[in-house]
């Protein structure tokens, strides 16, 4: 499926997987959103792109004209259910609210020990050192094992996930096979695990999931392994890139890095703005009916590429869009979606980007690139894959230092 | 600063509120979370001089432009 023509044309022929686009999509972005603020391909089956911030706040509100059925844009269309972040009103409500519990700023409190205790451990791993790839020896590793805690999963299957999401959200954009497979090694992973929890039910996710019910009816087995699914893939890679998009800011800010350290009750404040500019997911929609909106017509069965990062980077919508300001004060980005798909995890994602970049900051306060070039993942999620940085004399150090 | 009361009020819409959290995390003392993770105004929402600021970022920083500050009304 490489046999692509490049793209000539970004109004008319875009294409959101060409190199140039992942590696820096924010020019093309700027471009569009003045010259064409929906601009439209054929490829893919055809997609709209609104890029600014208004228009994707009304599609995001309008989920009568622009439903979830469909929420990953691929070269073939696969019908793989998830609720609820596939599910549209009336199914969508109940679906939601018997997780959000679950990932409430209450019960996401309570994963922030353990949380801290994986950073710590991933950073002595480094002391020694005097270089590593933030990505694949960090970043990566914290999500993966908060949420397969969450899970009860062992942490120690932590590759065959992210092998999984690979194959789901990147080769499996232009390859169905390989999009059927990870599905299907995901389905009979969790048919077992729930065989496990059935006999012996514990005090983990799966467990809870397994004991719940919607309108007096336990989980139909479709609901709750596509529901497992999306827990697992959404927890993962978006964190994960979050964490490295910040990280890798910060190597190549050295003045940011330098007061984040020097002002770590800043972290939360500068996070937003990582968010903000650096928003790792794009969400997409299929046309359910025909509806004009931003001076443009939507075609029935047509996706929509629906870009909150290119969303936040609206000038229209904040000042000094394209700047990172990291005590920027005034933030409500969109990183987390608009409406009533609301990133479910949204909660735990900031911990986790919170407490990743407090840990690392404390013990590798000194750090810059070790390589010109930085890769990104295409498609769905947007994070650097890999992230060589060096660390500065002193190395990574070997106990939290005390603070004055 | 005075100590005057301020007369504003916080108010979140509960239609529009998806549990982005942001009002809660910036002023834990004027929002209260349900179990779902919606939020609502501490007691009748009075915004005292020492949380007027705290107050003014809740507003600006809900994405869902679901908290508000009532004026006080003017006489």
């Amino acid at each position: 499926m490489a046999d692509r023509p490049p793209v000539d044309d970004w109004t008319s022929d875009f294409d959101h997987t060409d190199p140039r686009w992942v590696n820096d999509p924010f020019p093309i972005w700027d471009d569009l959103r003045q010259r064409c603020p929906v601009a439209h391909t054929g490829r893919y089956g055809g997609v709209y792109f609104p890029s600014r911030y208004a228009d994707v706040r009304a599609i995001a509100y309008d989920p009568e004209h622009f439903s979830s059925r469909r929420v990953v844009v691929r070269e073939t269309p696969v019908p793989a259910a998830s609720p609820p972040i596939t599910s549209d009103p009336p199914a969508h409500g109940p679906a939601r609210r018997l997780l959000l519990p679950a990932f409430s700023p209450a019960a996401v409190k309570r994963l922030e020990p353990r949380t801290r205790e994986i950073c710590v451990e991933l950073i002595d791993r480094l002391v020694g050192r005097a270089s590593c790839d933030a990505a694949v020896d960090y970043a990566q590793h914290v999500p993966v094992r908060v949420i397969a805690h969450m899970l009860g999963l062992p942490e120690a299957d932590g590759d065959r996930f992210r092998t999984w999401i690979h194959m789901a959200l990147e080769e499996g954009i232009t390859d169905a096979a390989r999009n059927r497979q990870a599905i299907g090694e995901m389905e009979a992973y969790f048919r077992e695990q729930v065989a496990r929890r059935r006999a012996a039910p514990g005090e983990d996710l799966i467990s809870f999931l397994l004991g719940a019910e919607l309108d007096g009816r336990p989980l139909g087995e479709a609901h709750l392994l596509g529901t497992l699914r999306l827990l697992l893939i959404a927890g993962i890679d978006t964190t994960w890139s979050a964490i490295g998009a910040s990280l890798w800011h910060l190597a190549a800010h050295p003045a940011d890095r330098r007061r984040l350290v020097a002002e770590p009750g800043l972290i939360a404040t500068a996070l937003e703005e990582f968010l903000r500019a650096y928003a790792p997911v794009t969400m997409a929609r299929e046309v359910a009916k025909e509806t004009a909106l931003g001076g443009c017509t939507f075609a029935p069965g047509q996706m929509v590429l629906l870009s909150f990062p290119a969303a936040n980077r609206d000038p229209a919508a904040f000042p000094d869009a394209d700047r990172v300001v990291i005590d920027r004060a005034e933030n409500r980005h969109a990183a987390f979606g608009l409406g009533i798909h609301r990133c479910l995890g949204s909660n735990l994602a900031r911990m986790e980007l919170r407490v990743a970049l407090e840990e690392w900051l404390r013990r590798i306060p000194d750090f810059s690139l070790a390589a010109a070039t930085v890769s990104w993942s295409q498609g769905t999620v947007r994070g650097p894959r890999r992230l060589p940085v060096r660390f500065g004399p002193a190395g990574a150090l070997g106990e939290a230092p005390g603070r004055p | 600063m005075t100590n005057e009361p301020t007369g504003l009020t916080v108010r979140v819409d509960r239609d529009r509120c998806q549990g982005h959290n942001r009002c809660h995390a910036l002023a834990p003392e004027l929002f209260e979370l349900d179990e779902h993770g919606y939020s609502t105004a501490v007691g009748r929402g009075a915004v005292p001089p020492a949380l007027e600021a705290k107050a003014r970022l809740a507003v600006a920083n809900c994405p869902e432009h679901a908290v508000r500050l009532v004026e006080p009304i003017a006489r």
